[in-house]
Order: structure tokens, then sequence, then C-alpha cells
């Protein structure tokens, strides 16, 4: 582990409706020894609404969380949130990339007396945070009720994996697969680990946004997956609240819970459920608690290949 | 959506200018960025999404009133106590433009409220006359970017 005490910024959906993922980020923190400390008077990161009306204040808006925390000394910041993770690290990257944005953006915030000199504090996402300066090694160790029995689905979302990838790939990330593996969890294959929940389109057309809702629960139930695991609040709440409302618009009855990363290393901690904030989500996962079995799960031999198979085709000599 | 974002970029280049301002295509843009990561060209295909919606508001062009209404009340919040909002979001949003939607959504809000998933008070952050004038200044230089 590198430090102990780090800059956070919550992000609003973690004092709203996302009061789990808050918790239980606390709770670990607690448990696996490291503080959060949170930027003083961080305002909104705008989340995708303010770049798509009115680009240099939404830069400005992002701007002046990375000037506070460059003020109270902080050289990188962790954030919970996809959203704004990734609307923090943009900005740092772009005014550093396009230096005539920069200067402008210094401009605005100089209105507020405030200056950020882009580079100066490393944005990073709570999971990579965790992974990088924890590590799976210490996370196993640390495990005392492995998750032996539990199928995961592990849910990555767009906003941490793209377009800047902080995991190993755009496409197929596998580094929360290896985290919940450690914690002794069976991930299932998904293949819609990154593909989009919706984000603000359950209020734009509806039809559009349960569509893409009832894609990944379907997957997910299809892959044999318990639950699903996420790392951004948005993506929790759309499968999670709407994905009743999917089942009604598509006669399906599906009951996938949906879990934040952060509860499940609660769990395998050792933690109680409530510490972690389980009972706030839509579909009970508290039915997840009782599949958990004491000893891991015999291994499934690979099926034989039938004396009747037809011959493997070869290479001619 | 009016039309496929390869068709959108196909009017863009040939110079349809009203034709991709009034597109509705860029309001069911979700921001997720797939495109952006997987353009053989290195096209950054959102943030012209972005762009294009930022030039249908200022234009009055746009197709897809609600989207914009919902950024634009999305960010009124924000102007005005630095946070984000949701329960004065959703309940300003849909009752100014989606009236006939309060029912059903009062019956997910109540299922939040009991789930302490919504609290009724919003909360602001200390110095918000700073970010105003932070705001304030980042929108005149952004009307002076028009001009130009």
């Amino acid at each position: 582990m590198t430090a102990s005490r780090y800059p956070y910024y919550p992000g609003c959906s973690l004092q709203h409706r996302s009061h789990a993922y808050q918790q239980s980020t606390e709770a670990i923190a607690r448990s696996l020894g490291f503080e959060l400390a949170e930027i003083d008077d961080w305002n909104c990161c705008g989340a995708t609404e303010y770049f798509s009306v009115n680009r240099l204040p939404a830069y400005a808006l992002v701007a002046r969380n990375l000037a506070l925390a460059a003020d109270q000394g902080a050289e990188e910041i962790v954030v919970p949130c996809s959203a704004c993770f990734l609307n923090l690290h943009k900005t740092d990257k772009n005014m550093k990339l396009y230096p005539e944005l920069g200067s402008k953006v210094n401009k605005a915030l100089a209105a507020g007396n405030l200056h950020y000199e882009p580079g100066t504090v490393k944005v990073r996402h709570l999971l990579e945070m965790i992974l990088t300066d924890i590590g799976v090694d210490r996370l196993k160790d640390r495990t005392r009720r492995p998750l032996y029995g539990l199928k995961l689905a592990p849910y990555y979302g767009c906003l941490v994996a793209r377009p800047d990838s902080v995991f190993d790939s755009t496409e197929q990330p596998t580094a929360m697969d290896k985290m919940l593996e450690a914690l002794g969890a069976q991930v299932v294959p998904f293949s819609l680990k990154t593909f989009c929940c919706g984000g603000h389109m359950t209020q734009i057309s509806e039809e559009t946004a349960l569509d893409m809702i009832h894609r990944i629960v379907k997957c997910a139930a299809d892959s044999g997956a318990d639950a699903l695991v996420t790392l951004c609040p948005m993506c929790q709440l759309n499968l999670d609240v709407y994905q009743e409302a999917a089942n009604r618009y598509f006669e399906t009855s599906y009951q996938v819970p949906v879990l934040f990363f952060t509860q499940v290393i609660g769990v395998a901690l050792g933690l109680s459920p409530k510490e972690l904030g389980f009972g706030q989500e839509f579909v009970d996962a508290r039915v997840l608690l009782d599949k958990i079995q004491d000893v891991p799960p015999p291994r499934a031999t690979p099926a034989r290949r039938s004396k009747q198979a037809l011959p493997m085709p070869a290479m001619p000599e | 959506m009016d039309h496929t974002p390869r068709a959108l970029f196909a009017m863009i280049s040939a110079g349809l200018e009203d034709e991709v301002l009034s597109s509705n295509t860029p309001w069911y843009c979700v921001s997720c960025y797939a495109c952006t990561t997987r353009c053989p060209q290195n096209i950054p295909i959102t943030d012209i999404m972005y762009t294009l919606k930022e030039m249908a508001i200022r234009a009055g062009r746009y197709d897809h009133p609600h989207a914009a209404k919902f950024s634009e009340t999305f960010i009124g919040f924000v102007e005005q106590r630095g946070r984000s909002f949701e329960a004065g979001l959703a309940t300003r949003y849909h009752l100014f433009h989606h009236p006939q939607q309060v029912i059903k959504l009062g019956i997910m809000g109540m299922g939040m409220l009991r789930r302490n998933r919504l609290p009724l008070r919003p909360k602001s952050i200390r110095q918000i006359d700073q970010l105003q004038a932070i705001l304030a200044e980042a929108k005149a230089l952004a009307a002076k970017e028009v001009e130009a």
C-alpha cells in the first residue's frame, strides 16, 4: 500500500440515491486500514448534462474541484462514481492537451481566485486504487468469509473502461473479474460487461432505456449469475430500480440483485450486511448471503469427447 | 433516431447544416464512448455529439426538447447550489415536460424514499458565490468564442 490517507471526491450520487455505495466504501476503508478525506467544499461534476449544453462552463465547473484539491495539498484524488471520474480525468487531460482550453478555463477560475495547473492532481477511480494500492493478494489474505458458491457477473459499464481505459482493455476488462475470484466467488462469462446501461436515457426515451437495461439483466441471468456487480451509481440505479419496469415492458420476471463492488468486498471481509447498506436495493440482495457456502464448490470437470463423436479435423500430411 | 451516426457524419461532410442540427440523433447519445474508442479514424464522436447538441440549442433548432430540458433543469440546480438535487430535478422536469408521468414517477419515488435513497432537502456548497462567479466568467468567454 502506498498511502493510507486518500483525498476523496464522493460526488452527488453517493450522498443521494447511492448511499449504500458510500456506506460500504467507508466500511471497507476502515477494515482495510485506509482513510478517505473529503475535498472541502467540492461541487457537482455536471454529470453527462453540462458538457452537452455549454462546454466551457462545464470544464470550469469540473476544474474548480481540481483546483480546490490542489490547493488543499492533494496529489491524487479518489473517485467512486464513474461519471465524476470521467469528467475529472477528462478535464485534467484536455486542459493539458489543449493549452488554449486550459488558459480559458483558468481565466474563468480566476474569477473565483483559483488556478489549476493540469497534471497536478492524479484522478483515480476507487476500484483501480483498491486493485493497485491494496492488491488482489492482500484482499485474499483479509478475506474472512470467502464467497464460495456465489456466481457473479462483473459489470464495468462505460465511463471507467472508456474512453481512457484505466484497466487492461476498453472492450474486455478483467481487473474486477480477478478481484471477485480472489474473494472466492465464481465469475461467470459475461459478454455485456462494458455495454452501456443507458445513463440518463430513462428520463428521455424510456423505451430505449428499458431495452438497454433488459439486455444486460437478461445476459447476466442467461450466464447463470446470482448477481451483477457494478462500480457506478448510475449503472446500479438503472439496473436495480428499473429492473421491474423492464420486466413489465418485456413481460419477463428477472430478479437479479445489483451490488456495488465495495459491498461484495465488505461481505468477504466479514462485515455486517447492514453496515454495507444491504436492504437499500429494489431487487433484494440479502438472498445472496444465504447462497454463500462454507466450502468451495467442486470444480466442474470438462466434458469428455463422446466415443461416437466425429473425428477432429487434422492437418494434411 | 432520425439518422444513424454514420449518416449524420456524412451529412456534416456534405454541409447539410439545417438537417444535421434538427436531427434528433445526438439527443439519443448516452455518452458511452463506445464509438470514440472504436473509430478507426480516431474521431471523438461523443464530443462531436455534445457540440452538435450545443449548436442546436443555440440555433433553437433541436428536435428533442425533452432531452435539452432535462439537461437544462439538471444544470439549473447545479448552478444554484453547486450540487445536483434529484428529488427537485425529477419533480421539476416531469411537472413541466411530462405531466402525464408524474404518478408513475411518484410510485418509484416512494420506493426510493422508503429505502433512504431520495433526500428531500437539497445540499449546497459553502462558497456558492465563488462557483457562480467562475461559471459567469466561463459563460462570457464561451459567448465570445461563438462570436469569433
